[in-house]
């Protein structure tokens, strides 16, 4: 019993629920959550380490890795910026439509990547609005890695805004308006007063912002047109591998996503122990979509 | 200069997000907009109400809700035995929970479609038991069940740590049971949150794509969810059936989004009086 003499205990606290409960929970939960993460490592290994070395080392497999870490290298950074640059104007700042933009910048959360990938067609693609006029430019925006960019960016738009809105609106704007006051410029208020304040949080938008960009699959599969050693990701090559019939390959490839899973769950952990993501932000209190990482 | 003024930097850091919030995000769904529009009234309601795309959102409604109804029970019973008991390895369970949002959906898919699959560790003796799950609309459940898991845990969490023992207390001194004192105190408490969770979980099944195609079958009229039909119009070069179809899902995702906001502002007051 964890509760202290003298109280009673309260609901599900006696030992019969409390131990059904827990094995009922921690069962399902191993069956539903864990297992895949077990099969994942099973299957990598199933035909042993030497073929697991030659899919991971396969130009293929090396290439889309490389297109993966280049489409996080340019997506991340810019939403980045975005993200704080949304997260101070509407915090910072009274202006008419300010609740109306918070909602616009969480709306790619509400939607499917596939809508998200088939939208970007209808803008870029031949069928689309810019299509014809890039055609003749010559300038390659799907299939290639500007539209795998342009697609992830969408996907992950809100995730730093998103970690730092409700922060810096609980911070206010006294400090700033403090420095600014005794003379300090705008970018020297930010880096020494506000970022110091928000590097936790920033952090933590951006490990969840990387780790969604690189895994992200149904946009991508839309705008990249699979064209193998090319315009596949991880996660196309992955399903290429494996409707090749070569189960083994794909879960080699991504055991390299797993791994970059279990990194980023540890990651949020250790930032929320330092007051990031949803344990310093008051209960449903959050912004508009709250939950999704 | 009037107080709100004071610090500087508001046409720069305005004028970044409004371009990138025009650029990436309102451009390409106002594209996919226009192109729908742009079908006319019959083209468009014959595409959307044709047998193979009704067959599809009734699929991917419907494991939408049975997905939704499992994680309202698992996901309720998972945040109270993380916020109400102590026991070895809490903490770890607690970050496992996160698993789906951080394991890219493909790697999901293949990763239930193996365990599931009829020689697979789970799916063999289900079999068995004459129950197939991989390529039936028990794998979407699945699937879907999988990767929504999250939001009804993270949602009822906060909720549940910031319950008052108060109440139970008064209704524990009234005489009332474990079982009445969950269902008649503690379940209306939670109930704003359960059902914001719920609401978020439901709409992020209806726009999952990557972790359904590999355990799904994908067969048109019983085991074609609306996202991969959208998918294969495009595949077929039927760019108007493309936009019209993922249109739907846009709206649909619209509403879901209205519905969450509501459900979530009613949650906060609801918090805030109690």
């Amino acid at each position: 019993m964890r509760h202290a003499k003298g109280k009673p205990p309260r609901v599900g606290d006696r030992p019969a629920i409390r131990r059904t409960l827990i094995a009922v929970v921690l069962v399902t939960g191993a069956f539903f959550v864990l297992a895949p993460l077990v099969v994942i490592a099973v299957q990598a290994f199933s035909l042993g380490v030497g073929y697991f070395g030659a899919t991971i080392a396969h130009p293929d497999t090396r290439h889309a890795i490389f297109l993966t870490a280049a489409t996080a290298l340019i997506a991340v950074p810019i939403n980045t910026i975005f993200g704080i640059a949304a997260a101070w104007a509407v915090t910072k700042y009274e202006f008419w439509g300010r609740r109306f933009l918070i909602v616009i910048i969480e709306i790619p959360f509400s939607i499917s990547p596939v809508v998200a990938g088939v939208a970007y067609l209808f803008v870029y693609g031949l069928q689309g609005l810019f299509g014809p006029m890039l055609q003749s430019a010559e300038v390659r925006v799907l299939f290639a890695l500007p539209g795998i960019v342009l697609a992830s960016m969408f996907v992950t738009a809100p995730f730093v805004a998103r970690e730092l809105i409700p922060l810096m609106q609980a911070q206010g704007r006294d400090l700033e308006e403090a420095a600014t006051s005794l003379g300090a410029s705008g970018w020297r208020t930010f880096f020494s007063v506000t970022l110091p304040n928000i590097k936790w949080a920033l952090l933590y938008g951006v490990v969840l912002c990387n780790a969604r960009v690189m895994g992200e699959f149904g946009a991508v599969s839309v705008v990249s047109g699979n064209i193998r050693g090319q315009t596949n990701t991880l996660p196309l090559h992955i399903e290429l591998l494996y409707h090749d019939y070569n189960a083994v390959g794909a879960f080699a490839a991504a055991s390299i996503l797993a791994l970059l899973a279990v990194v980023t769950i540890v990651a949020k952990v250790l930032l929320e122990r330092q007051g990031a993501g949803r344990r310093s932000r008051p209960a449903l209190a959050a912004p508009i979509v709250e939950a999704k990482p | 200069m009037s107080r709100r003024r004071v610090i500087p930097g508001l046409p720069l850091s305005l004028g970044i997000t409004l371009f990138y919030v025009g650029l990436i995000i309102a451009l390409p769904l106002g594209a996919l907009v226009f192109k729908a529009a742009s079908l006319g009234p019959e083209a468009y309601w014959n595409i959307i109400s044709s047998e193979r795309a009704v067959a599809s959102y009734r699929v991917t409604v419907l494991s939408a809700l049975a997905a939704t109804v499992f994680n309202l029970v698992f996901g309720l019973a998972l945040a109270w035995v993380l916020v109400r008991y102590s026991f070895p390895g809490r903490r770890l369970v607690d970050a496992i929970v996160d698993l789906p949002f951080a394991l890219p959906t493909a790697v999901a898919g293949i990763a239930l479609t193996t365990l599931f699959a009829p020689n697979g560790w789970f799916g063999a003796p289900l079999m068995d038991a004459g129950i197939r799950v991989a390529y039936t609309p028990i794998g979407i459940m699945i699937a879907m069940a999988f990767t929504s898991l999250p939001f009804i845990v993270r949602t009822v969490q906060p909720v549940l740590e910031d319950l008052d023992p108060a109440f139970e207390e008064a209704a524990q001194s009234l005489g009332g049971n474990d079982a009445a004192i969950f269902a008649r105190v503690i379940l209306p408490l939670l109930w704003p949150a359960l059902l914001a969770g719920t609401s978020l979980a439901f709409a992020r099944s209806l726009g999952e794509f990557g972790a359904i195609i590999f355990i799904a079958g994908n067969q048109p009229f019983s085991t074609e969810i609306t996202a991969l039909l959208a998918f294969i119009r495009l595949e077929e070069y039927d760019y108007p059936a493309a936009a019209a179809i993922a249109s739907v899902m846009l709206i649909a995702a619209f509403v879901m989004l209205a519905v969450t906001n509501i459900l979530q502002a009613r949650a906060l007051r609801y918090t805030a009086r109690t």
